[in-house]
């Protein structure tokens, strides 16, 4: 006997499943935007000559590394909101699912992206700063206007392959029970008995997404570095 | 309303009788170690294998070795796991599929998680290994076919005893990741760290101090690691190279 096939309950469940994937992308988007505003700052913390700064970076950095993206997102799933509804009187029961799984990803992005950052902005010779500096700029203006615009155009592949990964992770909401694309696909197969299938079409609709997203991160690559 | 902290918690005696909270975290650590370790080992041998296969000359293998590694890396770990635990068994001939359904289920999330994270990391160990082997010199490979060796035993004496020492440092960040992956294991049932961090919060209603327990042990394996990596990684690199003597 083999697996008999039956792909029939996906075409129903295409709304259901477009507005899993349309959780998936905000939440990918938000991360995105926040962990690299945030990431941006931390690594110019952590690059400070003032030393509180940087140890906290630091600190900040590998606590976020070394802990698993899954223990983040149940923190923040179990314990933030709690926390946070008892501080400000948020009444009980409001679904702070979404807004907690984006504020895991974005905080537990932010160091990953920090890391990038940092590399990219010491990859600019230090001679730009002095230049900055003769030229009148202070520290803040030779990091706006000359440093973080070499840097950031250095680190475009790398921040968009993160964003790829991110993607991908965006899947382990699961854990706090959300309906992102994967969730939908799971429920839709558990509800059908159709998981084979569910699962299979996730996978393969996962794969076209970031396999694409990162053939074009290669021709960019090629396009702004020629080997 | 205050939290009331006890961290006390761990000593008590565990809904099941027979060991305390502690032993829970013990458990689920044994686990995860278990599984890590169990999962690096088919990761390091299959991702040598296929990282090998993507630099040599046969267009079907590298080929083939280069689809392998896609799809692994374009897949959620999420999905890959639950596409091997339970898509799998339902598509094996019914002989094997069954035998497994039947077998402890233990066994089988644990089977299925060591699987599932060897060959997710895998593909990430192979990128790591083709990219050492293509940092050598052109120069090494041309001399070692020279002297007339064949192909084969130029990777086995020149290229891959040079390659592998060259990627041990960025194959540690690799075996980091692979504990931390593990915890996307307790999403099919295993009882590892995570897992048991969870139970911990419904049987004790400590939530803060499980989690910071289980957060800590995280460390600690991470921490851990890094140390033993560094010293190996001193050990074994090549003078002469950023990072050798």
């Amino acid at each position: 006997m083999t697996y008999e096939f039956d792909w029939s309950s996906i075409p129903g469940a295409l709304p259901f499943l477009w507005d899993g994937m349309k959780i998936s992308l905000v939440i990918t988007a938000q991360a995105v935007v926040i962990g690299i505003v945030w990431g941006t700052l931390l690594a110019m913390m952590r690059l400070s000559s003032v030393k509180p700064l940087s140890w906290f970076a630091a600190g900040y950095v590998n606590l976020f590394r070394a802990v698993p993206l899954v223990m983040v997102l149940l923190w923040f799933f179990l314990i933030v909101p709690e926390f946070v509804g008892q501080l400000f009187n948020i009444p009980k029961g409001t679904d702070l699912r979404l807004s907690s799984a984006m504020a895991g990803f974005a905080l537990f992005e932010a160091a990953y992206y920090s890391e990038i950052i940092r590399a990219g902005i010491q990859s600019v010779p230090k001679g730009q700063i002095s230049a900055a500096s003769a030229l009148g700029m202070n520290y803040a203006q030779a990091m706006r206007l000359v440093v973080l615009p070499q840097a950031f155009r250095n680190m475009v592949p790398l921040l968009l392959t993160q964003a790829i990964i991110l993607f991908q992770d965006t899947s382990l909401v699961y854990v706090s029970a959300l309906a992102d694309f994967f969730g939908a696909a799971y429920k839709v197969g558990d509800r059908d008995g159709r998981l084979v299938e569910l699962l299979l079409f996730a996978g393969a609709v996962y794969f076209v997404i970031c396999f694409s997203a990162s053939q074009i991160v290669k021709r960019l690559q090629k396009k702004y570095h020629p080997a | 309303m205050g939290y009331q902290w006890n961290w006390g918690i761990f000593l008590q005696p565990s809904a099941s009788g027979d060991d305390t909270y502690l032993g829970w975290m013990f458990t689920g650590f044994k686990m995860t170690i278990a599984l890590s370790l169990s999962a690096w080992v088919v990761a390091l041998l299959l991702g040598a294998l296929v990282g090998v296969l993507r630099t040599v000359p046969n267009k079907t293998l590298a080929g083939i070795a280069t689809a392998y590694v896609e799809l692994f890396r374009n897949v959620p770990l999420l999905v890959q796991l639950f596409i091997w635990y339970f898509v799998l068994p339902e598509l094996l001939p019914a002989s094997i599929g069954n035998a497994y359904k039947q077998s402890n289920p233990v066994f089988q999330q644990f089977l299925a998680s060591m699987v599932c994270l060897g060959l997710f990391t895998s593909a990430r160990v192979a990128e790591q290994v083709r990219a050492g082997i293509n940092s050598l010199p052109k120069g090494q490979k041309n001399a070692g076919l020279a002297l007339g060796l064949t192909l084969p035993q130029t990777y086995r004496f020149v290229m891959l005893p040079m390659a592998f020492r060259l990627v041990v440092p960025p194959l540690t960040s690799e075996f980091l990741n692979i504990f931390k992956n593990s915890a996307v294991c307790s999403t099919i049932g295993l009882l590892e760290l995570a897992a048991q961090g969870r139970q911990l919060v419904d049987y004790t209603a400590q939530p803060y101090e499980s989690f910071i327990a289980v957060t800590l042990s995280y460390i600690i394996i991470n921490v851990t690691v890094m140390t033993l990596m560094h010293k190996f990684e001193k050990r074994i690199a090549v003078p002469g190279y950023i990072g050798g003597k």
